[in-house]
């Protein structure tokens, strides 16, 4: 291994950001456009038209939010928004956000393009035509860790994932923040019974507090709704509680010192390690903080993720749009049945085929290879779910980034 | 057989062992160096006790607890839902809404 820093091609944004994908991003803004935008999609066959939307009726700060930076994100090169006209998302704002951003956007209201069949053809002419002006107007540029921001999460985990694959992704994790990269691991409501081991993490003692405050409230909400984030696939694979899930789960996070607490959508204030705190704030209302794992996928990339490392140890299958999901499969067994779905195999470290550092070398070139435009797994399959839903939250305060309020 | 390692501590001071490898009924593993017999199979990921536990005795695996006993487990025994529960939220099961089905 050499000293240089590895370096590949990426997308320059207005913004100063890079991006290791360039692509058109087709946004439904409530479901009754869902079909619509689905179809100009699938018309245009093309893995860089993708689809994202949300399928709410009423008007939701998170959403608009969410939306935004989603369809901002440096990995996007321009948007075409769905509607069908009487709904309540604020689509000009939206559209306005996206054109200050310097990408191309374009809207189109089915109720006043005249239905489904003309609006499929008129969305299905824009997309490729943006799709032609993002590849040839977004300046290429060279980009490397310092410029990454890559998010872990866990699904499907069993008894295996905190042996294997969760640690490999926490060393992962330590080499690429040593690289001044920026890493942001999440779901507190899976870290209960880790608050104070990882409040002893924080930077500061206040930033330290605020953490154990998410996750005891993520205790809360979790209770009031009767399910902790646990899934019978968790038990069938040897786990028994929701402490030893998230201790396991936990391990995603490496060592580093935790720079930050973000909430969906805010942006890491530097190199560093982030939690991010998924689960709504005040009383509970909407449901279940995230209905399945790609709510959370969703919500790492609002904060900037360009990569998603995804542990597994039962065994899932998603991927994403905007972002490539890289599998990390924490069971041999999950392994040999599902490899195709799997980029690196970490449970080769329980028949002592590997060890952890041979598996986080794994993940890491997996991320250097992936950023520099390999498709990952799940991307080449066609994944690109995406789910958006109803969610409140209050604006982070100070306390959560102390690098920012020191700049 | 007891040729490959079937079981591994995570830490000094853990009470359970994980599995590393399925275990069938009646098989001989060896839990810090001494055999014991599988009264029953265990699947790949799942813990055995690493010693008698009481009703009550906290589980540690990583070195941290991950609930409370129930019931007593035998060393070598299978813990798990049956006799270990969570500190914080009970976890569920695939039939837990069976009882109010539609009819």
């Amino acid at each position: 291994m050499n000293d240089a820093p590895v370096l590949w091609n990426g997308y320059l944004r207005p913004d100063g950001r890079k991006g290791i994908r360039n692509v058109v991003l087709v946004a439904y803004l409530v479901e009754c456009a869902h079909h619509v935008a689905r179809r100009i999609v699938t018309e245009v066959a093309d893995d860089n038209v993708q689809l994202i939307g949300f399928p709410g009726c009423f008007p939701n700060a998170y959403a608009d939010t969410m939306m935004t930076r989603l369809a901002t994100h440096p990995n996007v090169g321009g948007v075409l928004l769905l509607s069908l006209g009487c709904e309540g998302f604020d689509r000009e704002g939206l559209a306005e956000r996206i054109a200050r951003s310097g990408r191309p956007v374009e809207t189109l209201v089915i109720q006043q393009q005249g239905g489904t069949r003309k609006t499929i053809e008129a969305g299905v002419a824009k997309a490729r035509e943006l799709l032609a002006v993002s590849a040839e107007s977004t300046p290429r540029v060279q980009m490397g860790i310092v410029d990454l921001v890559v998010g872990t999460i866990c699904g499907g985990s069993d008894g295996t994932s905190g042996i294997t694959a969760n640690p490999a992704v926490g060393r992962t994790f330590d080499r690429l923040i040593a690289e001044q990269g920026t890493c942001i691991f999440e779901e507190t409501g899976e870290l209960i019974g880790c608050e104070q081991i990882m409040a002893e993490r924080a930077i500061t003692p206040e930033l330290g507090v605020l953490i154990e405050q998410v996750v005891e409230k993520a205790e809360r909400y979790y209770t009031v709704l009767g399910y902790g984030s646990f899934s019978p696939g968790n038990a069938e694979g040897g786990l028994t509680t929701q402490e030893e899930k998230s201790l396991g789960a936990y391990s995603k996070s490496g060592n580093s010192p935790i720079s930050g607490l973000l909430k969906p959508g805010d942006h890491p204030s530097g190199p560093g390690l982030y939690l991010l705190d998924v689960v709504p704030d005040g009383e509970v209302r909407f449901g279940f903080p995230n209905i399945s794992d790609n709510a959370e996928i969703v919500e790492l990339i609002a904060c900037g993720c360009h990569l998603v490392l995804f542990t597994t140890g039962r065994g899932s299958v998603v991927g994403s749009a905007i972002s490539p999901v890289i599998k990390i499969c924490a069971n041999p067994e999950t392994y040999a049945r599902m490899s195709g779905d799997m980029d690196v195999d970490a449970g080769r470290i329980l028949a002592g085929a590997a060890d952890l550092d041979q598996v986080a070398g794994e993940i890491y070139d997996a991320v250097v290879d992936i950023a520099g435009g390999r498709q990952s797994l799940s991307e080449e399959l066609g994944h690109q779910e995406f789910i958006l839903t109803y969610k409140q939250f209050e604006a982070a305060g100070p306390a959560c980034l102390p690098n920012r309020s020191r700049t | 057989m007891t040729d490959r390692v079937r079981v591994i501590a995570l830490h000094p001071t853990d009470n359970v062992v994980i599995c590393v490898a399925p275990i069938d009924a009646g098989e001989q593993v060896e839990i810090d160096g001494a055999p014991v017999i599988a009264a029953g199979a265990v699947g790949l990921g799942h813990k055995l006790a690493r010693r008698d536990l009481a009703s009550g005795d906290k589980v540690m695996r990583y070195g941290i607890p991950i609930g409370t006993m129930t019931s007593p487990a035998a060393r070598g025994e299978h813990v798990h839902r049956h006799n270990l529960r969570s500190d914080y939220i009970p976890s569920h099961e695939r039939d837990v809404l069976r009882d109010g089905d539609p009819t």
